[in-house]
């Protein structure tokens, strides 16, 4: 069956002869990320390579250079270079220069001066909540957890300096629109191992396909409707198998690594190997129309036309829950990144997310007047776009109000959506896509203008950007499209989390070590971040128990007891009386407080108000920190 | 003045006046009672009463306010039983008394015992048992907890502390250069002065890891050429030893008995010959051969070797009726047996010895039978044991050393010295003179304990057949020997002597080889040692060999807590107006729409939806939803309850009022100002199994804790260091170290036998200064 893929193949466009030439040109354009080290070197360079005239030029496209192997070596010579030795922040700022047993001398002594924003990042510590007053002891432990904070932010902001790699960027001259420009430009203008990221294969046999990037962003696998299954190393262009099942296939997803293939047949689950062995067929999920795989969980999410979710621990092999949705056949469905929630699209315009532990669904929101057909989450679990039979493309936020941002009529109505990892949001209408893109990183995509679009041979059937590369698959009627997206992925990957160089030995390594960090299924809910809380209820719930059982508080404050003074003089009118004093003393500081509180709250409330007559309030404030 | 002074005073005398009256009427009210029967009296109380009255009233005046003395007439009252201290009201004081004393030297004493009294107080009545214990609880327990307050900082500081690392004694890691450590160093062992002696007498270089001089020298002195040559030397040595031990293996396989026979023979007579000549040449050689002929007997009488019991034997037994080689060679044995076993100079020595005491019976007679005595006896052993001298310590302490020519030196001195310990002198001569024959045998057994073992062993025959020989020759020889042996035998020491340096010179030829070697060897390991030196260097461990996973997947901003006091109209909220169409400027896809096109479209839409209310629907699935979380409100009242009951009838409204317990109303559901949305109130027990529901100690409000264990210390979210640090154990403590309890000279504090108590005496001040902090912070807390 090999026949089939690799003489149907068809890779794109060569780059022409002046392609190398360009190529430097770009590269030597190209802004270079000023190192610590370079003080006294950087003003020459950057006299060479000025941004200026670069934007005289009509335009400038580039795609974020892989450099395979070689982030992972100047990382570890930077640290072989400049150990980084744990000091106290008082000790920052001795610069003396001081002599290494070697006798060499280190320019720059101490760590790495860390600006406070790079930081303030990384910080956790929720300082909104205000804390009562607290004992010495309780004092120094939270200064302790203060300390430790700011110690590892600093040391993370620090660490960021290793992450090399810049995203890539398509900038149109003034009054250009970057959506005119096409992909065979992109090609043309890229070096070669990128031009080489764009392909169309064309299979036009096999009906529409679904397809699944691995996690690492290095294998490709794709599902025809009529049957065709296939895995590939898409950068290699290296077939890992390809069979044909002989059943309509749904949906196909790798699990946790690119060894392992499931996929959504006509009538059951059936999981395969990289080789195309077919090692289960897992019958208690049947009319399997959706996959989606939580990696950290180790779950696989399968919605049916029954209109079940299931859960499938992949790890153990056990189905963790069969939930009922109640809304008919679900075949929309996505996974939240942030918090492994599954976002179910239903008929009656709602989307409802779903946790394996929760028999209901945790929240549900009405988008659509009519059914909806795609929805689509981010990365960082902000947003959520959602694409309704009503023709209209939202992007909601997902942070606690589900509340639409914005939204856009499209002709045609997108029939998929995909997120990328930077934030990009990509629609499938019909046989065009289009490819939406926000200001930076953390903001919506803006739905004004399109940021790129495509026309395929087909009509869209599977969408997804490929992790770690500027590249978004599509799948079609007519095959697959691999598309460059310039800036869609995250430019530095983590290797020891998603290597996509990584060798055999490392994946089984990282196989081992994520089962060893497997999150248990019931851990998932909409925050996170809760279960780091107390469980209040259960506490309060306690204490009482513990009241009723001892017959009084032991925590309460004992009420003021006058000492009984000398003889003669305790009277128990003066008892009285000093009770009363210490009551009234009590009392009046509580009240106090309350009033300079409600004072405050009146000051804040002023501001308020006197505050958006200056300005109008935009969109964009509710990013403003 | 005086004038002024008196009138003011006038008043007040005057009432004073009055009150003296008062009082001496009440006074002498019971004076009076009993004078009162005698006449006479009376009338000098009469007068004495007047007279004092007229005296007051001068006194008014206030210049001669001092009453005078009353002279007045012994009473007739006075007796030698009875001092009437009647006219004078003043009490009688013991100094009174003891006046009249004074001068008198008798009555010193009683005076004294009079002041001692008086000095005396009266002791106080003790306390009762309760209260002295109360105080000495009291007393301790302010001492015990003052002294144990000076650890407060301690243990503070010890539970604030991230990480503790037992045991507290921390050995030093200085980073010492081995030059540094080994001058500091010295030898305290005997051991290691002994080697220390052996390093420096070679000049061994302690410090400095290079060549001692001598083996500098040595190894500038020898030129290749030399080198050669004693290699070839050493070659050749080794190749003769070799042929030699070829030799000797071969001989000893061969089996013949005849060749054996003969060999023997030829050995027997050869030894015989060479001890004939040695006699005459070496009389002391001679001399040690004999010792070996006596070490053979001893040998033969220790074992059954030729005594018939043996496996041969045995069978030559059973044969020896019948045949009479046998018997012949039974008897062989047998009599070689007797010959070997046959004390050789028994008779010549005690005749010898007996000779020595005759020489010496003037002199000291009784020593010498005792040491005679001792002479006699077989075991050498026993003997030694008898004499106990000086000597014979010194003998003990280095066998290896011939104690002889010493020992004799010294005895000899000691009798010029002193002639007073002549017999003593004489004694150690004898004794000299018997170690002296007894010394070869000893050396002959300590020595086989190394390798001469088994060349006594193969030997031993020989020997036995040199015995034999040598016997014969004894008998004819013993008048001479036993004229020869005396001067001989301190002589025939010396020689042995010389023997022993001369094989330790003959050692280091041979050894000289593998003794270079080694030196080379450690001259190499000296090379690396001073590699291992340089490299040591403590290079930095490449850290966070990792990058770090970029926390994208982390809350971007904290969410707004934006109230939004409107309800929003659902209605609008799903029908939000399109920026713009015509921004879809796509020429190659999709034509832009026009508005008019649009609510074409709007239009289209809305009826294909008529149908289904989607919007309704939604709002009526919120309110069952609301409902449904809503706690609800329990109905306790009873129909036909102080009522009328039966079919249709209801309880009235006001009974049902009063029973129905309302249920609180609980907090505020998230999406009440959310129309879109509805939001799961449930609780999701199973991930509230995983938080925490207790708080521990130190917080008393859930935000508290929250805070410390908000920043996450797992690998994935914090850099490689960071992690480390995050997740150090609290308490280290070192494997097979024995972790002691803390001492105060642990902490800095100095010792003492009371140590805990130091602290406080030092510094009572700052102690209670930071008490009082502390005080001062709780009451604030």
């Amino acid at each position: 069956m090999d026949h089939q893929l690799v003489g149907l193949m068809e890779t794109a466009p060569k780059p022409g002869g002046d392609v190398p030439h360009k190529k430097n040109k770009l590269q030597s354009k190209r802004k270079k990320p000023r190192r610590y080290w370079e003080e006294e070197e950087t003003s020459p360079t950057a006299a060479g390579a000025s941004p200026g005239p670069s934007r005289s030029k009509k335009r400038k496209q580039e795609l974020r250079p892989r450099r395979p192997k070689n982030t992972h070596i100047q990382k570890k010579s930077r640290i072989s270079k400049k150990p980084q030795v744990p000091r106290k922040s008082g000790e920052r700022r001795n610069l003396v220069p001081q002599r290494t047993l070697s006798g060499a001398q280190d320019p720059f002594p101490g760590p790495a001066p860390v600006p406070v924003e790079a930081a303030l990042k990384f910080r956790r510590i929720d300082k909104s909540k205000k804390l009562l007053h607290s004992k010495s002891k309780t004092r120094s432990r939270l200064e302790v957890a203060d300390a430790e904070e700011e110690e590892t932010s600093v040391r993370a902001a620090r660490s960021e300096l290793l992450l090399a790699e810049e995203p890539g960027f398509l900038e149109g001259d003034d009054g250009e629109d970057t959506a005119k420009i096409r992909q065979a430009d992109i090609v043309e203008a890229v070096d070669i191992a990128s031009a080489a990221k764009h392909f169309d294969l064309n299979l036009r046999q096999f009906g529409p396909y679904r397809l699944n990037y691995s996690r690492t962003g290095r294998h490709l696998a794709f599902g025809g409707r009529r049957g065709h299954v296939a895995a590939l190393d898409w950068v290699t262009k290296k077939l890992m198998c390809e069979i044909n099942v002989i059943e309509a296939v749904r949906d196909i997803r790798f699990l946790h690594s690119e060894a392992l293939l499931s996929v959504a047949q006509n009538r059951w689950l059936h999981i395969y190997d990289n080789q195309g062995i077919e090692l289960h067929c897992i019958r208690r999920c049947d009319r399997i129309t959706r996959l989606e795989f939580l990696p950290f969980h180790f779950l696989l999410a399968t919605a049916s036309e029954t209109g079940f979710l299931t859960y499938l621990d992949v790890s153990v092999g056990k189905i963790v829950t069969a939930l009922n949705a109640r809304a008919g056949r679900l075949d929309v469905m996505t996974q939240n990144p942030y918090n492994a929630v599954i976002h179910l699209g239903h008929s009656n315009g709602t989307v409802s997310l779903w946790s394996p532990a929760v028999k209901e669904p945790l929240a549900k929101i009405l988008c659509h007047r009519g059914g909806v057909r795609a929805v689509a989450v981010d990365s960082t679990g902000t947003y959520m776009a959602t694409s309704g039979l009503d023709h209209q493309l939202k992007i909601f936020d997902l942070r606690g109000m589900f509340q639409p941002l914005s939204a856009r009529t499209l002709p045609q109505g997108a029939g998929h959506l995909a997120f990328s990892q930077r934030g990009l949001l990509a629609a499938g209408m019909g046989d065009v896509v289009n490819i939406w893109a926000g200001q930076g990183k953390g903001s919506p995509p803006s739905l004004e203008q399109p940021y790129l679009t495509h026309r395929l041979s087909g009509h869209v059937h599977g969408l997804q950007f490929c992790p770690f590369e500027d590249v978004l698959g599509v799948g079609h009627n007519g095959g697959i499209t691999s598309m460059l997206v310039p800036g869609a992925a995250e430019p530095n990957f983590d290797g020891l989390e998603n290597n996509p160089y990584r060798s055999r030995k490392q994946r089984q390594e990282w196989e081992v070590k994520a089962l060893l960090e497997k999150v248990p299924a019931e851990l998932i809910c909409l925050d996170p971040r809760a279960l780091a809380e107390v469980d209040v209820v259960t506490l309060e719930q306690e204490k009482k128990e513990r009241i009723e059982r001892l017959g009084y508080d032991p925590e309460a404050k004992a009420p003021f007891q006058p000492k009984p003074k000398q003889k003669g003089r305790s009277s128990t009118a003066s008892l009285v009386k000093r009770k009363r004093k210490v009551m009234d003393k009590e009392h009046r500081v509580r009240t106090l407080d309350k009033v300079r509180q409600s004072l405050e709250q009146q000051q804040h409330d002023q501001e308020k108000k006197t505050k958006p007559t200056g300005t109008r309030p935009s969109a964009l404030d509710r990013f403003v920190r | 003045m005086c004038e002024n002074n008196a009138e003011k005073m006038s008043a007040t005398s005057a009432e004073s006046l009055l009150a003296l009256r008062q009082q001496e009427e009440l006074v002498d009210l019971p004076k009076d009672y009993p004078l009162s029967a005698s006449e006479d009296e009376g009338d000098s109380d009469g007068e004495r009463k007047h007279q004092k009255l007229l005296e007051a009233i001068s006194s008014l005046d206030g210049k001669n306010r001092r009453k005078l003395a009353e002279r007045s007439e012994a009473s007739l009252k006075v007796s030698e039983f009875n001092v009437s201290s009647e006219g004078t009201r003043e009490k009688l004081v013991l100094s009174d008394l003891l006046q009249p004393i004074k001068p008198s030297s008798s009555l010193a004493t009683v005076r004294k015992q009079l002041n001692r009294v008086k000095s005396k107080k009266t002791v106080e009545l003790p306390l009762n048992k309760e209260e002295v214990a109360r105080i000495h609880r009291e007393v301790a327990f302010n001492k015990t907890s003052q002294a144990l307050s000076k650890w407060d900082p301690i243990v503070l500081k010890n539970r604030k502390a991230e990480q503790l690392v037992f045991p507290l004694e921390k050995e030093q890691a200085a980073f010492a250069p081995i030059e540094h450590v080994l001058s500091g160093w010295k030898a305290r062992t005997p051991l290691e002065q002994e080697i220390f002696n052996v390093l420096h007498k070679n000049k061994q270089p302690v410090t400095d890891p290079l060549l001692t001089p001598v083996e500098k020298a040595s190894l500038k002195a020898m030129s290749l050429e030399e080198a050669k040559m004693r290699r070839a030397e050493l070659q050749r040595a080794r190749a003769l030893q070799s042929y030699y031990e070829a030799k000797a293996r071969r001989e000893k396989k061969i089996k013949s008995k005849k060749y054996h026979k003969v060999v023997k023979k030829g050995k027997a007579k050869k030894a015989l010959k060479d001890f004939e000549t040695l006699r005459k040449v070496d009389p002391t050689a001679a001399l040690e051969e004999l010792e070996k002929i006596e070490k053979a007997r001893m040998m033969e009488r220790m074992s059954l070797k030729h005594q018939n019991s043996g496996k041969w034997a045995k069978s030559k037994a059973i044969m020896a009726k019948y045949d009479l080689e046998a018997r012949q060679a039974m008897q062989e044995q047998l009599a070689k047996n007797k010959e070997l076993t046959q004390k050789l100079q028994a008779a010549s020595e005690s005749e010898e010895e007996g000779g020595g005491v005759e020489e010496n019976e003037l002199l000291v007679p009784d020593v010498v039978n005792e040491v005679h005595i001792n002479a006699n006896e077989p075991n050498p052993w026993m003997r030694r044991s008898c004499t106990s001298d000086a000597k014979e310590v010194e003998i003990q302490k280095d066998p290896e050393q011939p104690p002889e020519p010493m020992a004799h030196e010294d005895s000899e001195s000691e009798g010029e010295e002193s002639p007073v310990a002549e017999e003593e002198t004489l004694l150690k001569e004898f004794e000299e003179r018997r170690s002296l024959r007894k010394r070869p045998e000893l050396n002959q057994d300590a020595e086989p304990v190394g390798g001469r073992e088994a060349q006594d062993a193969s030997s031993q025959e020989v020997l036995s057949e040199l015995r034999a020989l040598s016997r014969k020759l004894n008998k004819e020889n013993q008048e001479k020997q036993s004229r020869k042996q005396k001067g001989n035998s301190v002589r025939a020491v010396l020689p042995v002597q010389r023997e022993e340096p001369a094989q330790e010179e003959e050692e280091p030829l041979l050894l000289q080889r593998p003794e270079r070697v080694q030196t080379l060897e450690e001259l190499e390991e000296l090379g690396k040692e001073g590699y291992l030196q340089n490299t040591e260097l403590p290079r930095p461990v490449s850290q966070g060999q990792q990058t770090e996973r970029n926390p994208d997947n982390q809350p971007g901003a904290p969410k707004k807590k934006k109230r939004k006091e409107e309800m929003i109209d659902l209605q609008n909220l799903l029908t939000t107006k399109s920026p713009s169409v015509k921004s879809l400027a796509v020429p190659t896809t999709i034509e832009a729409l026009e508005d008019e096109e649009e609510r074409d479209q709007k239009q289209m839409i809305k009826e294909a939806f008529a149908g289904d209310d989607v919007i309704r629907d939604f709002l009526k699935e919120k309110k069952e939803a609301v409902e449904a979380s809503k706690p609800k409100d329990v109905d306790l009242t009873l129909p036909g309850w102080g009522e009328w009951g039966g079919v249709g009838l209801q309880p009235s409204a006001k009974k049902r009022r009063r029973f129905l317990i309302k249920a609180p109303e609980g907090p505020p559901r998230k999406d009440k100002n959310l129309p879109n949305v509805i939001i799961n109130e449930k609780r999701n027990i199973h991930a509230a199994a995983h938080q925490v529901h207790v708080l521990p100690y130190p917080f008393t409000h859930h935000h508290q804790f929250e805070r410390t264990i908000q920043t996450p210390i797992g690998s994935t979210w914090n850099t490689q260091r960071a992690f480390q640090k995050l997740t150090t154990p609290k308490v280290v403590t070192k494997p097979g170290h024995i972790i002691k309890p803390i001492k105060a000279e642990d902490v800095g504090y100095r010792s003492s036998s009371r140590s805990d108590l130091s602290m406080v005496q030092r510094n009572p001040k700052q102690l209670s200064v930071r008490h009082k902090k502390q005080l001062k912070k709780n009451s604030v807390d």
